[in-house]
């Protein structure tokens, strides 16, 4: 027993180690783009790096937040990326649901070509999908960024392969208990993948947070801006201001990780102790 | 016989309209915003269309040359020496972050306290962009002053010029590649790993199996579906490799890192060929698309799934 | 077996009316789109923009810009430029896009193409060249050119013919840092200069120490067609009807350029580098010269701790100078082309506009009148800040062609070849000529 103890003390130790080695490995850039967002102008991009900056100022900080109308492009960001997030789940696992769940004729095929989508590269496909937002007159409106959520290809396979993990006998035991198949979905399968849906809510809410691109095309009516294309107006043809750009980047990436940290509690087991089989 | 194939068609038509409500947005979203854009993509490529005259059909008629990019394309040596650079890449990279993330995910799974700081940090390289990882990976790959190239000078070896060597350009863009992505596959690792259901590891440790065996056992076959996705997304994305080329080498030196996205993009918005680039989209799309059927068919010798 | 056909016919067949169906739907209005699309297209090039008749009309017009340039720091001084262009022509209202460089690009291309591109927008030279190629650009007439620096405006016309008018300039300068040329016991280079002075000063100054070097010039396109220009040389035939990338006058200046990093070694090679920008070497103090654009005055100002002046480039059997001015133009297929070139004419040329630019420090106008420029001068360091506006003597034009990119980066590719070592400088111009000359239709 005690022998157990202290080799089990010893794990841990390890464990914690290689975790604190790991965590320092990544952290290495983010404590970069602390140290430059806190430099002022010139010898910005030394080598060998200065960490400690020479002369800490907040003005980085400072030009960003009176630069642009920030609260008004936050709060376009959190209108946007909140419903694409919303959308992409509910969309996703709908299609993942029916796929995998109801397994209709052409269900299969159906997933290979969303997984087919996937494997075009968007740089190809911009301005014909330019060309068709343009013609439904959405250009320059919140729909324009939103409505491609309804469609995520990646979103849909994920939660597919999450919920052909599944056991059929769950729902096989709801429906003997007599529950209609809407039931099925929202009482059942949903909470049995919430691990994975707070993964891809993570995910999800990241990258269209972060989205450039597509909104510059949509969004040219400056009431509209968000966060991120407000940010990116910060680089100039004779280089970047890199302490201006990395004070908006980390502004930026409050969010995604407040949301990450709430989703926290979600990565738990999906599936309680001894429900099925074993 | 012919009472059976009536039930059968009865229940398949139950089924799809069992299925329509829960399809149809999805669906919407595909043909509106995904399948109508790569359809005209197709007609694109059968034109030498220069992606500035306005995009209606008058114009995809009156410039269309046939087949005849993507002839060009695949007489030309430089699309062999871009599709041998993203295999290469893949070969190096898929691997290399699969193996990081598996132990990532594995060591997030530990019910350790304090591990929460540990999944957020995990996830930092994730959340930042590539402009400001690509500007640190230049210091820590830099040859004299890089860390990579100190701490391999104590072990007495002379680090090569990453960046710019021909052979090391592109091993150096899968080292930073795999640091910025195996938080990501790590939590889809994760999440899988959280799906397991517990029930297993108990039953298994009545039968005397040891942490080896249990991860052999019981850990990986249960993971599979999760791996699955992992390897076809990790795949996808690895062909589609651009924006760290794009900031860390632009594709140099002397093209030792030219990509087959990095082409299509300078084809499409620099050379103004945008035909030849969607060419090569279909090209890549053929490659893509067969690796992952052969993928699909392997799966079932390998990916076990409970239902 | 059997129904996986069935299914791939099914989908092929959905596929197909989809696109029947889009391709339909557009075919709907080919008579329509013809009218529309080829009657702006000749109203583009015949119809000659008259400014007067905007400034006295009553109606109001509403235009949009985009642009790049104020990016990164400069919007409130193009919204100054706005309030006092509009105390001229209260008529016009501009809405102003400023949009971020890097995707700058890729957004006007998808817009011109989708259609929608704004009235009159900015671009740099290398798209300038493609567009302006392509038909979507307006020809601009019937402005009053005469306030503009020549050569500046010359590098936007196109077969004679004016498509942008230049919005901002910079050019380029040889700036050297003082002390090391007096530690070296060198003389300070001077507007006689030419390579040959310079390559021994190079010498001497790499001579301090290991990691100190003579020089650094970019092993580019854009560097070696001006000094192509400097020893006489060029990579088209004057008509622009034939690459002569390999003429013997490029080869010399191409052996300028390669032989100062593999034979002397004065400029340091790409790993002597060390991944640090040529700007930071230089701020680092362990560069003699660097040809650069005088829009490295204030971060020079800023992070070097020694003296530093400038003097106009050394030339080879002549001088030629860069220049940098991205074009301002006007949509072709735009309803308010009168009002988009005057707002245009305006932001690049008047006096108002030039002062603003000048006193904010952000780059300079483009115009030929110098005592607006006065200003400029007086700031310092560098001290010889005259050396700015004598370079400007000496302008060398980029060869503007519809591939534009394409040639830049294959003679791009070619040289930076011959300066790893890879190929011999004759091999490199000759692959170049060869590899341009198939690839590039003039």
């Amino acid at each position: 027993m005690n022998h157990n103890e202290k080799k089990k003390i010893w794990q841990e130790m390890g464990s914690y180690l290689t975790a604190v080695f790991i965590g320092v490995i990544v952290m290495i850039p983010f404590l970069w783009m602390l140290s430059t967002s806190f430099k002022s102008k010139g010898a910005l991009m030394q080598i060998p790096v200065q960490w400690i900056p020479k002369e800490p100022s907040l003005d980085a900080y400072r030009t960003v937040f009176s630069r642009f109308p920030l609260l008004r492009a936050i709060g376009n960001s959190f209108l946007i990326t909140g419903s694409y997030t919303v959308v992409t789940i509910l969309s996703a696992s709908m299609a993942a649901f029916a796929i995998t769940k109801i397994k209709f004729p052409w269900a299969e095929s159906i997933f290979k070509l969303y997984l087919a989508s996937m494997m075009i590269p968007t740089q190809v496909t911009l301005i014909p999908l330019f060309v068709i937002m343009n013609k439904l007159g959405l250009i320059n409106t919140y729909p324009s960024v939103i409505l491609p959520s309804l469609f995520r290809a990646f979103a849909v396979f994920m939660l597919v392969q999450q919920m052909r993990s599944i056991p059929n006998d769950f729902m096989e035991a709801a429906r003997i208990d007599g529950a209609g198949i809407f039931r099925i979905y929202g009482r059942v399968i949903m909470p049995l993948t919430r691990s994975a849906i707070a993964t891809l809510t993570v995910t999800t809410f990241m990258e269209s947070w972060n989205d450039y691109l597509w909104p510059l095309l949509m969004l040219s009516d400056k009431n509209k801006m968000t966060l991120t294309l407000a940010l990116n107006s910060l680089n100039g043809q004779y280089g970047t201001e890199y302490n201006l750009l990395m004070a908006g980047s980390l502004i930026s990436m409050v969010p995604i990780i407040i949301i990450y940290a709430c989703a926290q509690r979600y990565f738990k087991s999906g599936l309680m102790s001894g429900g099925v089989k074993g | 016989m012919e009472m059976g194939v009536r039930v059968k068609n009865i229940k398949k038509r139950k089924l799809t309209i069992q299925a329509v409500p829960f399809m149809l947005p999805s669906v919407l979203g595909m043909v509106i915003f995904s399948f109508l854009p790569i359809v005209i993509s197709i007609l694109i490529s059968l034109t030498d269309w220069n992606g500035l005259d306005k995009l209606n059909a008058q114009t995809l008629k009156e410039c269309m040359v046939g087949f005849s990019n993507y002839i060009a394309i695949l007489k030309s040596s430089e699309f062999w020496n871009v599709l041998w650079h993203t295999v290469y890449y893949i070969i190096l990279y898929i691997p290399l972050v699969l193996v990081m993330s598996l132990f990532i995910a594995s060591i997030l799974n530990r019910n350790m306290k304090g591990i929460g700081i540990f999944r957020i940090l995990y996830y930092i390289p994730v959340l930042t962009s590539w402009v400001a990882a690509s500007l640190i990976w230049k210091w820590v790959l830099s040859p004299q002053y890089g860390v990579i190239n100190q701490l391999l000078g104590y072990i007495g070896i002379t680090g090569p010029n990453w960046l710019t060597d021909k052979v090391w350009a592109m091993p150096a863009i899968v080292l930073a590649s795999v640091w910025k992505d195996m938080g990501f596959y790590g939590l889809f690792l994760l999440s899988g790993l959280k799906a397991i259901d517990i029930g297993y590891y108990e039953a298994s440790r009545v039968d005397g199996a040891g942490k080896v065996r249990q991860f052999f056992s019981i850990t990986l076959p249960l993971l599979t579906p999760s791996l699955f996705f992992c390897i076809i997304m990790a795949l996808i994305n690895a062909f589609q490799l651009f924006p760290q080329v794009q900031i860390m080498t632009e594709g140099g030196p002397n093209g030792a890192t030219q990509v087959m996205v990095e082409r299509i993009y300078t084809y499409g918005f620099k050379y103004f060929k945008m035909g030849y680039a969607a060419a090569y989209s279909w090209i890549l799309f053929v490659i893509i698309f067969a690796l992952t059927l052969v993928q699909m068919k392997l799966q079932k010798r390998w990916v076990y799934y409970e239902s | 077996m059997k129904k996986k056909m069935v299914s791939v016919l099914l989908t092929g067949a959905v596929l197909t009316s989809m696109l029947t169906g889009c391709g339909g739907q557009e075919e709907k209005a080919p008579a329509q789109q013809t009218q529309e699309e080829v009657q702006p297209k000749e109203e583009a090039s015949k119809e000659s923009i008259d400014i007067s008749a905007t400034e006295t009309s009553e109606e109001t017009v509403e235009i949009t810009y985009a642009n790049f340039n104020a990016s990164g720091g400069n919007e409130e001084t193009l919204d100054k430029m706005y309030a006092a262009f509009q105390e001229e022509y209260p008529n016009i209202t501009v809405n102003i896009e400023t949009i971020g460089y890097d995707d700058y690009f890729t957004q006007m291309q998808t817009r011109v193409a989708g259609g929608t591109a704004p009235d009159c927008y900015e671009l740099n030279i290398e798209n300038f060249a493609a567009y302006a190629n392509k038909g979507v650009l307006a020809e601009l007439t019937g402005i009053d050119v005469s306030g503009y620096n020549a050569t500046a405006l010359s590098a936007f016309q196109v077969d004679g013919k004016q498509y942008g008018v230049p919005g901002n300039f910079s050019n380029v300068v040889l700036i050297y840092n003082k002390d090391l040329f007096d530690q070296a016991g060198v003389s300070y280079p001077d507007d006689t200069w030419t390579w040959d002075e310079a390559m021994e000063a190079c010498e001497k100054i790499s001579a301090l120490g290991d990691d100190i070097y003579g020089i650094y010039q970019p092993i580019t396109f854009n560097e070696f067609f001006k000094v192509a220009a400097q020893y006489g040389g060029g990579v088209l035939n004057a008509d622009k009807t034939e690459f002569t990338i390999n003429s013997p006058e490029n080869v010399q200046a191409a052996q300028m350029m390669i032989s100062k990093i593999v034979d002397t070694n004065v400029q340091p090679t790409e790993s002597q580098m060390g991944g640090m920008g040529d700007w930071d070497l230089f701020e680092s103090g362990r560069l003699g010269m660097i040809p650069t654009g005088i829009w490295a005055f204030g971060a020079f100002t800023d992070a070097c701790e020694f003296n530093w002046d400038i003097c106009v480039e050394p030339g080879g059997t002549q001088k030629a100078t860069h220049f940098f001015s991205n074009a301002l133009v006007v949509n072709a297929d735009s309803a308010k082309k009168e009002a988009a070139a005057a707002w245009i004419n305006w932001l690049a040329s008047s006096d108002a506009a030039a002062k603003m630019r000048i006193e904010a420090g952000w780059d300079l106008p483009a115009i030929s009148d110098e005592t607006v420029l006065v200003g400029y001068l007086e700031i310092t360091p560098p001290e010889n800040r005259q050396a700015v506006f004598d370079s400007l003597d000496h302008l060398a034009v980029a060869p503007i062609i519809e591939d534009y990119s394409l040639m830049a980066d294959i003679i791009t590719d070619k040289l930076s070849r011959a300066a790893s070592g890879e190929l011999t400088v004759e091999e490199a111009l000759n692959q170049a000529q060869e590899e341009c000359s198939a690839q590039i239709k003039l």
